[in-house]
């Protein structure tokens, strides 16, 4: 069964001016219709403003659909009896890592989700020290979160979301604010989780070269999901993929281009620096 | 970066940092009420002495607690001048329009070592307690407050956030200064009401950030299932061990001894 079900889902951000009058409504997302399994790592990509942190918003019951609906497990966000149960089978870890860290104590903002699950002393150690250990946290468990760098704050904030034994995890853009060896860090986290505990992950994201490793990828441009499939599918269409302004990995564009000026014959999406080299030498020995 | 110690958690392993929160949170209650019923130098030798092993105890070094008196620094000279000059009494020093009295010296000291004192006391309290202990105290202290329909769980985690926001929120005033001070802005030079005309750069931005802040904040809590203190269960509950008991009576043994010496007041 699919974990994560939208049908039609349609999102109106309604603007008032100050007598609460409406004087414009704007569409976020618009008519989108997904099915994520359990167990899967998706990726969703879009540039400013396309409707993909809105989308994440709705997975979470932070906000309701206009239109549409959502499932999560078969429940919909719109009831409002399981919410709780939602946020806690779908967690989510945001943007800014200063902003989703409550505890003062790394070990005291990781317990924060079971307390108010309501789970019993006991077992809100035993998750806390599971959660860290799978992020590699652990030895920081007594630290203040100030202290931490950008990739080892969000490796908290996403420690906080895995206590909380959550089926699926919405990333909205977890590595807009890091630096590069903070992003590979985030998104190492990312991957060990769905490999090792099996948590569906959905990873939103403007950074192409983190969508490599999902095993489908949504592109989404104003409010609509325009492209869907696999990365090598996706960009393998690097000319669409540059109509939505969205630019590929450089490896994928030198073999774009090289293929296209008709200088060697390489497969369609190549997504690694070393993918392409392998390819190139493999196309010179048949030569 | 500009510091601050007061509402900064010092990690370190010592008895007072394993102390309750709610024995620490009587034990300052009960020390600035010792020193606002004392107006003789026995006491203050009483407070002082307490002080010191309160201090030695919390493992927190002297520097450090010495810093969170900063801020006060100006309150205090204010409030010693106007103490020193103020006071009727027997005149002891006078000088053009100026006279210090003897019983004013007296009371600029005292006042002078009652705010020094307390300060201290609570910048130790914050010192050796997590915010979230503190809260988490205040929460579980102040419960029968409930009975009158006083939200306090919802003031604690207030607090408590507020808290943990401090040193950011600095950080952020910081990096604003510097960026207004790049764009030409003069906060140096011009009199009180141009420096404050200053400000207005900073705070407008700072606010904006703040409540930019407080709505991501909310969605992340809310995102992980926060709904109130009711039906939420504690990582860390408080429980009274021998330890807190103990210091309760060290704490009834101090108060006792002031009050006594206020009393009969010896010296």
């Amino acid at each position: 069964m699919a974990i994560i079900e939208t049908h039609g889902l349609g999102y109106d951000y309604i603007r008032r001016d100050d007598d609460g009058n409406v004087s414009g409504i704007t569409r976020a997302v618009n008519n989108i219709d997904l099915e994520v399994e359990k167990g899967e790592f998706i990726a969703v990509l879009g540039g400013n403003g396309s409707g993909k942190s809105t989308l994440a918003k709705h997975i979470n019951a932070i906000l309701y659909p206009t239109e549409g609906y959502v499932l999560v497990d078969g429940k919909n966000t719109k009831d409002e009896d399981s919410i709780w149960d939602i946020r806690q089978k779908a967690g989510m870890v945001f943007q800014n890592p200063d902003n989703q860290i409550i505890g003062s104590v790394v070990e005291e903002d990781v317990g924060f989700g079971p307390e108010n699950m309501g789970i019993p002393t006991g077992g809100i150690w035993e998750r806390v020290e599971e959660s860290l250990k799978t992020l590699g946290m652990w030895e920081y468990r007594k630290h203040s979160p100030m202290k931490l760098s950008g990739g080892q704050k969000q490796r908290v904030a996403i420690a906080g979301v895995v206590a909380m034994h959550p089926e699926c995890i919405i990333m909205d853009e977890p590595t807009a604010m890091l630096d590069p060896s903070g992003r590979k860090e985030v998104i190492r986290a990312a991957r060990a989780l769905n490999d090792v505990e099996k948590v569906t992950i959905i990873l939103i994201t403007h950074y192409m070269e983190e969508v490599i490793y999902a095993d489908r990828v949504f592109v989404m441009e104003k409010g609509e999901i325009k492209m869907t499939g696999t990365p090598r599918e996706i960009f393998s269409r690097v000319d669409e993929l540059k109509d939505l302004r969205l630019t590929v990995p450089q490896a994928t564009s030198l073999a774009y281009e090289l293929k296209k000026s008709g200088m060697i014959s390489l497969p369609d999406g190549i997504l690694s620096e070393e993918e392409l080299v392998r390819e190139i030498c493999r196309s010179y020995s048949i030569m | 970066m500009m510091d601050i110690t007061f509402g900064q958690y010092y990690q370190t392993e010592s008895r007072l940092h394993r102390l309750d929160p709610r024995v620490k949170l009587a034990g300052t209650l009960i020390f600035i009420f010792s020193l606002f019923i004392t107006q003789n130098i026995s006491c203050y030798i009483i407070a002082t002495i307490f002080l010191i092993c309160v201090v030695l105890l919390s493992n927190v070094p002297p520097l450090m607690i010495l810093k969170g008196m900063k801020p006060i620094i100006m309150i205090m000279l204010i409030t010693v001048l106007f103490n020193l000059f103020l006071t009727p009494g027997i005149p002891m020093v006078s000088f053009w329009r100026f006279t210090i009295t003897e019983e004013g010296a007296k009371n600029a000291a005292f006042t002078a070592v009652r705010l020094m004192y307390l300060v201290t006391g609570s910048t130790i309290l914050t010192l050796t307690t997590s915010p979230n202990n503190l809260t988490d105290g205040m929460e579980k202290g102040l419960g029968f407050l409930k009975l009158f329909k006083l939200p306090v769980h919802e003031i604690a985690m207030m607090m408590s956030i507020a808290l943990r926001f401090i040193p950011i929120l600095m950080e952020e005033t910081d990096k604003i200064i510097k960026a207004q001070t790049a764009r030409g802005a003069d906060f140096e030079s011009g009199g009180m009401i141009r420096r404050a005309k200053a400000l207005v750069p900073i705070l407008v931005p700072l606010f904006v950030s703040a409540f930019r802040r407080a709505n991501d904040l909310a969605l992340a809590m809310e995102a992980r299932c926060y709904h109130g203190g009711e039906g939420r269960t504690k990582m860390k509950p408080l429980i009274y061990k021998a330890w807190d008991i103990r210091a309760y009576v060290v704490l009834l043994c101090y108060i006792s001894l002031i009050i006594i010496f206020a009393i009969y007041n010896p010296i």
